[in-house]
């Protein structure tokens, strides 16, 4: 028998079902151990900068959703907040509170999959079960509000597309209550666990300086210990008037990490509840005739409204010559949009700043060295939507 | 806010004194600085940026381009690379711009100095066709290894996808292109 030693490469996915999508990695293993990562993405290349090139600004906007499907507000948020820089319009003090409300729920339902599918991963069955019957509270709310249940749109340039839904509060209010026991629950199950800590401790570990180095954002930088977080660094639609913690992680560990997005999820919670209790009353769009569509009430009533509303559907609104760029703190990590205009009413090009892209780009660097089996937990614990890593 | 006024002068002056002659000018729009340099050196200003104590700039957020094809702006240069820095000692984020011509997009990789970089130059250079010299491993990104062109440049059209099918077998659609 032959006792010569070989590298073995190997294909992982596209399909395989704990790359969270179709993210392909091409192994080269040295018996159990990984010796190099090479991941292959673009097989969910479907061109939506390119696409939002040629539409209007407002028709631009549902684009967005499709990218980070698992936070389909905190997409519609950066791009309203981009184009809102670029044209100079300032919110009703409504809209900004009714929007930090919205782009929590949206972290926690990111983060309510994220912890549902990165435990299945590792071999905790019931927690996927468990994380999708929680989120189901939240998708509620994006149906009462935009009528979708994942490609909301909700979040319009100016303002909202509607105003809250007359049992917005209740239904939030519950998942305030609600939420927090069945946290306690999971840790019960997963914190304490040794089997997840085993698969998690010193696993896919990354240190602050090749995180900084790496671009990372979001959790993955934060679970090394670099105190960045974008809502209060550089504060946007009205975080500053928040009270919340920025959690940091020690070691850079999946196990870091995973304490880390529950912490997010304990403080997303305690920032909605602010949110609730100082809603402000009032219109739930700008007032900025030519530019932000006039409300629907006022369409059918009001002639200026009908005749904006018809000019602003089919021609759209001039923007301004110059570039601009606004990054938000997205359950991923920085999502940035950056558009650049040449004065026409359609962008010049937009460019998204996807924070699953970059922080995919660091998977060889969390995985050479290790075992094979920790491939799956590096790629869990980066938390990738490949639908916002293709785009 | 008077941190970020402080660190605002400290870098103007920084890139006045130490890189005058290739600084082309400085941009400031709805608050976002752009400097504009000459292509040749930005890995040397880049570099500098990285090691400085003060600015620190070892955080590099996003890398891309914009294809100004078409339009006036395309005098000084067709394509324009843009380099995103957050700072993250001072929660301050800049821009580097530099134009590159149409006959010859080439511009140095800054993969030595960030890691992040070489995915992000990958990207540009596979959707804009811009060359980024001394990368370790420039090859396509996202698009098919098939696909000719480049994707994000102004010249190259949206067409729609041919469809495989018809619903209609006996009255298949004319093809859109």
């Amino acid at each position: 028998m032959s006792t010569e030693q070989k590298e073995l490469t190997l294909n992982m996915g596209p399909q395989h079902p704990s790359t969270h999508g179709v993210l392909r990695v091409i192994v080269t293993l040295d018996g159990e151990r990984v010796i190099k990562a090479r991941p292959v993405i673009g097989y969910l290349h479907t061109g939506i900068e390119k696409t939002m090139e040629s539409k209007l600004y407002y028709k631009a906007l549902p684009c967005t959703d499709r990218m980070d499907y698992l936070a389909p507000m905190s997409n519609n948020l950066g791009f309203c907040l981009a184009v809102e820089k670029l044209m100079e319009i300032e919110v009703p003090e409504k809209v900004k509170w009714a929007r930090v409300c919205l782009a929590e729920l949206t972290r926690l339902n990111s983060h309510l999959v994220w912890l549902g599918t990165h435990a299945l991963d590792l071999g905790a069955m019931s927690m996927l079960l468990y994380a999708f019957r929680d989120r189901e509270l939240i998708i509620d709310v994006y149906e009462a509000c935009g009528g979708q249940r994942m490609m909301t749109s909700y979040i319009r340039i100016g303002g909202l597309s509607h105003d809250l839904p007359p049992d917005f509060e209740k239904k939030v209010r519950r998942i305030i209550k609600e939420i927090p026991a069945k946290l306690n629950d999971y840790e019960t199950l997963l914190t304490n666990n040794e089997i997840f800590i085993n698969r998690t401790r010193d696993v896919a570990v990354i240190s602050a300086e090749d995180a900084i180095n790496y671009g990372l954002s979001g959790p993955m930088l934060r679970g090394s210990g670099v105190k960045h977080d974008l809502r209060k660094a550089s504060p946007y639609s009205g975080y500053e008037n928040f009270d919340f913690e920025v959690p940091v992680g020690s070691k850079g560990d999946a196990y870091d990490r995973y304490k880390l997005r529950l912490e997010e999820m304990r403080q997303s919670l305690r920032i909605i509840e602010q949110a609730l209790d100082g809603m402000p009353e009032g219109p739930y769009r700008a007032h900025v005739p030519g530019v932000v569509l006039p409300p629907k009430e006022d369409v059918l009533y009001k002639m200026e409204s009908m005749i904006f509303h018809f000019k602003i559907i089919t021609d759209g609104f001039k923007s301004p010559k110059g570039a601009v760029y606004q990054g938000i703190e997205s359950p991923k990590g920085e999502l940035g949009f950056y558009i650049s205009s040449d004065g026409s009413n359609k962008p010049n090009r937009v460019r998204v700043r996807p924070p699953s892209f970059v922080n995919l780009a660091a998977l060889p660097k969390l995985t050479e060295g290790g075992m094979f089996s920790d491939v799956v937990c590096a790629i869990g614990s980066i938390d990738i939507v490949l639908g916002e890593v293709d785009r | 806010m008077e941190q970020v006024t402080n660190i605002d002068s400290k870098l103007r002056e920084f890139i006045n004194d130490q890189f005058g002659d290739d600084l082309l000018r400085i941009e400031d729009f709805r608050g976002d600085i752009s400097y504009h340099i000459k292509p040749a050196a930005l890995v040397e200003i880049c570099q500098a940026l990285f090691d400085d104590e003060t600015i620190d700039a070892k955080y590099l957020a996003d890398i891309t381009s914009v294809d100004w094809y078409g339009h006036e702006d395309a005098s000084a240069g067709r394509f324009e690379v843009i380099y995103n820095f957050y700072l993250l000692l001072h929660n301050y984020r800049f821009f580097i711009k530099v134009r590159l011509e149409e006959s010859d997009p080439k511009i140095a990789s800054l993969t030595p100095i960030y890691a992040t970089a070489n995915w992000l130059e990958r990207e540009v250079y596979d959707l804009m066709g811009i060359e980024f010299e001394g990368h370790p491993d420039l090859t396509k990104i996202l698009t098919p290894d098939d696909l000719e062109g480049f994707p994000l440049r102004r010249d190259f059209p949206l067409t729609y996808e041919v469809p495989h099918f018809s619903f209609n077998k006996d009255d298949p659609p004319e093809v859109i292109k």
